[in-house]
């Protein structure tokens, strides 16, 4: 597969607005608030397009499709149950006190709520994730272009990423925001031709579940919960337990309500109002995000000629492996042109997915670590100097990082180990800390570390003893991405009962010091005025009975 | 300082999706013409349709966000 003249002068042409806009955007982020909070001036469309957007970077399109090769429809849970509900949950219930209390960020607001050591501990965990996570956007970046272009990896990696360290430092999150704006509609301007053209290749989606049956006889790919009532009846080796609690409940709510990756998006929206409703018009977008991801890689399954292969054969001569499903569907389907076009999508998400874990990791190095902890009273021109700079450095960090993913099966194992190490456990901490008053600043900080501590320990007793899958996740049969789920479900459950039981031992902070971040202490603007139709309780009752259709057609 | 005097992010992307629609348009009609295309589903003539597409929706949103248009 070669590229035309007309495919690079779209992704080329593309590089060339990005810096534009990065260097346009340089004077309207003269401050600390304007680089790292956007002005806190988004509206309600900007705010959820690039919520969203965070959320659908290249990790998202060609893991979730790789993950659909290997497990079927059972990945649609990932936007579907392991999305709407905690979308809603954070729209109504957790953004008003992360918008009312003015954080900078999520440890931001465990520092209010609970104090110093809380806030260091998840401050310093999600810096060293959002590093991690910017690996995989590179990783995934050198698959594309060695499937699709034939480049020099290591070229593709240096120019991509110092695009994004310039544009990001120009701008900040302003320029984070604009770009996963622009990436938004790439993606959907690049990928709707796979799942058009493949389903009309294979005659409709009847014809091509017939076409999956016929290769792969015997195993369900097709349905969402038929098959989830054994561990062994589905490709996953998972129970419908793990996938409610483990990822419905613990990686879904702990990702979507505390990763300050996503959060950060809607809190930086003009009003309250808006950064719910944000939240919302992302959740509507997200339900619809399978249809360019998972229905490619139910095409991959059904038309390509050969089988694709685990992570670990990606340098053996021949083989193509689980995460080139979105690729291949992309080169088998479109001509020049569209090619350029959908390359340029996947680069955009790459580039967005990066740009969005260095502005959070900006925010949270400088606000959480360097400020309360290196230097406490310097001028607000430092601190976005600082701000700049760590961009950079996060940039030049996270390409170290990125051959760590070789040794996962595919990508988004290996990003949702992380969620699991350091997003889980932040989940009972917060909702803990927002809806329960009693509890205590060491139970804030104990529950965290120890949770933190007891998912890693999991990860390496399965990985020193594979055979101990059966007691991690019940079942030997279950497969590494059922093993995160149920880890994720033990992680919660141990950070909510250390933070329940420490804090019936220690003295709870006095009520006037909690108003305005607990749940009972704080008065909630109210929707009164505003008519029922605009109102985010409506708009969430809507996605929540789309979210239920769905899931009874796909059943 | 404030965003007041920015240009919206829906005008740039308007001149992206505009370009990409007229390139993509011009390639469809060449290999439409030339018959040489080697990929699955070329019969669709998707090129065709997706420039057009591509084009009209980025001259709808350069219009509708250009600049010194009241809001």
């Amino acid at each position: 597969m070669s590229l035309k003249p007309v495919d690079l002068a779209i992704i080329a042409l593309y590089f060339v607005l990005v810096l534009g806009l990065g260097l346009y955007l340089r004077k309207f982020a003269d401050t600390g608030e304007e680089f790292f909070m956007a002005g806190r001036e988004m509206t309600a469309w900007i705010a959820g397009l690039s919520f969203i957007s965070a959320n659908l970077g290249s990790l998202e399109m060609m893991g979730y499709a790789a993950a659909t090769y290997q497990y079927g429809i059972l990945i649609a849970h990932a936007y579907w149950l392991a999305a709407i509900p905690a979308i809603i949950f954070l729209s109504l219930v957790m953004l008003p006190f992360y918008y009312i209390c003015k954080t900078h960020s999520v440890p931001g607001y465990l520092q209010l709520r609970y104090g110093e050591g809380a806030r260091s501990v998840s401050a310093i965990s999600f810096a060293v994730m959002t590093i991690l996570m910017s690996g995989i956007n590179m990783y995934s970046m050198a698959v594309i272009m060695k499937v699709i272009l034939g480049w020099n990896i290591h070229f593709s990696i240096w120019v991509s990423s110092l695009t994004v360290g310039v544009y990001v430092m120009a701008g900040g999150l302003l320029s984070a925001i604009f770009n996963e704006v622009l990436q938004f509609m790439l993606i959907w301007a690049g990928c709707l031709v796979i799942p058009i053209a493949g389903l009309i290749e294979t005659g409709g989606w009847s014809g091509m579940v017939q076409r999956i049956s016929q290769n792969f006889p015997g195993q369900d790919f097709t349905h969402l919960w038929r098959s989830m009532g054994s561990f062994t009846a589905n490709p996953m080796g998972v129970h419908w337990t793990g996938m409610v609690f483990g990822w419905g409940l613990a990686i879904s709510f702990g990702y979507w309500t505390t990763d300050f990756l996503v959060v950060q998006r809607v809190i930086a929206a003009k009003d309250l109002r808006s950064a719910q409703m944000g939240t919302l018009i992302g959740g509507f977008f997200k339900m619809l995000v399978p249809l360019i991801v998972i229905v490619p890689g139910l095409l991959a399954l059904a038309v390509l000629p050969f089988k694709l292969m685990p992570e670990t054969m990606v340098n053996t001569p021949g083989v193509h492996t689980f995460n080139e499903a979105l690729p291949l569907m992309l080169a088998r389907y479109c001509g020049p042109g569209l090619l350029g076009l959908g390359v340029t999508a996947l680069i955009a998400g790459f580039m967005s997915g990066m740009a969005g874990n260095v502005s959070a990791f900006a925010t949270v190095w400088t606000y959480d670590i360097y400020k309360p902890f290196i230097r406490k009273a310097a001028s607000d021109a430092h601190y976005l100097s600082m701000g700049r700079w760590c961009t950079l450095i996060g940039v030049i960090v996270s390409i170290g990082t990125a051959y760590l993913v070789m040794d996962f099966s595919s990508i988004i194992v290996y990003a949702q180990a992380l969620f699991v190490f350091f997003i889980v456990p932040m989940f009972g901490t917060v909702v803990l800390g927002m809806m329960w008053k009693r509890t205590t600043p060491a139970a804030g900080f104990w529950g965290l570390l120890v949770a933190i501590v007891v998912s890693f320990l999991l990860w390496l007793w399965v990985k020193m003893d594979p055979s101990a899958i059966r007691y991690v996740a019940f079942s030997s049969h279950a497969k590494d991405m059922a093993e995160n789920v149920y880890r994720a479900m033990w992680t919660l459950i141990v950070n909510v009962v250390v933070t329940v039981a420490v804090t019936l031992m220690t003295t709870p902070k006095p009520e006037k010091e909690l108003e305005g971040l607990v749940y009972g202490l704080t008065p909630l603007p109210s929707m009164e005025e505003v008519p029922f139709y605009a109102r985010p309780v409506t708009w969430a009752a809507m996605l929540g009975v789309a979210f239920v259709i769905l899931n009874v057609i796909f059943w | 300082m404030s965003l007041k005097g920015m240009l919206s992010i829906w005008f740039f992307i308007g001149g992206l999706l505009t370009v990409y629609g007229l390139l993509i348009l011009i390639e469809g009609v060449r290999d439409y013409s030339a018959h040489t295309a080697s990929f699955e589903m070329a019969g669709l003539h998707l090129q065709l349709w997706w420039g057009i597409g591509l084009l009209i929706l980025g001259c709808v949103y350069l219009f509708h966000f250009r600049p010194g248009k009241s809001k």
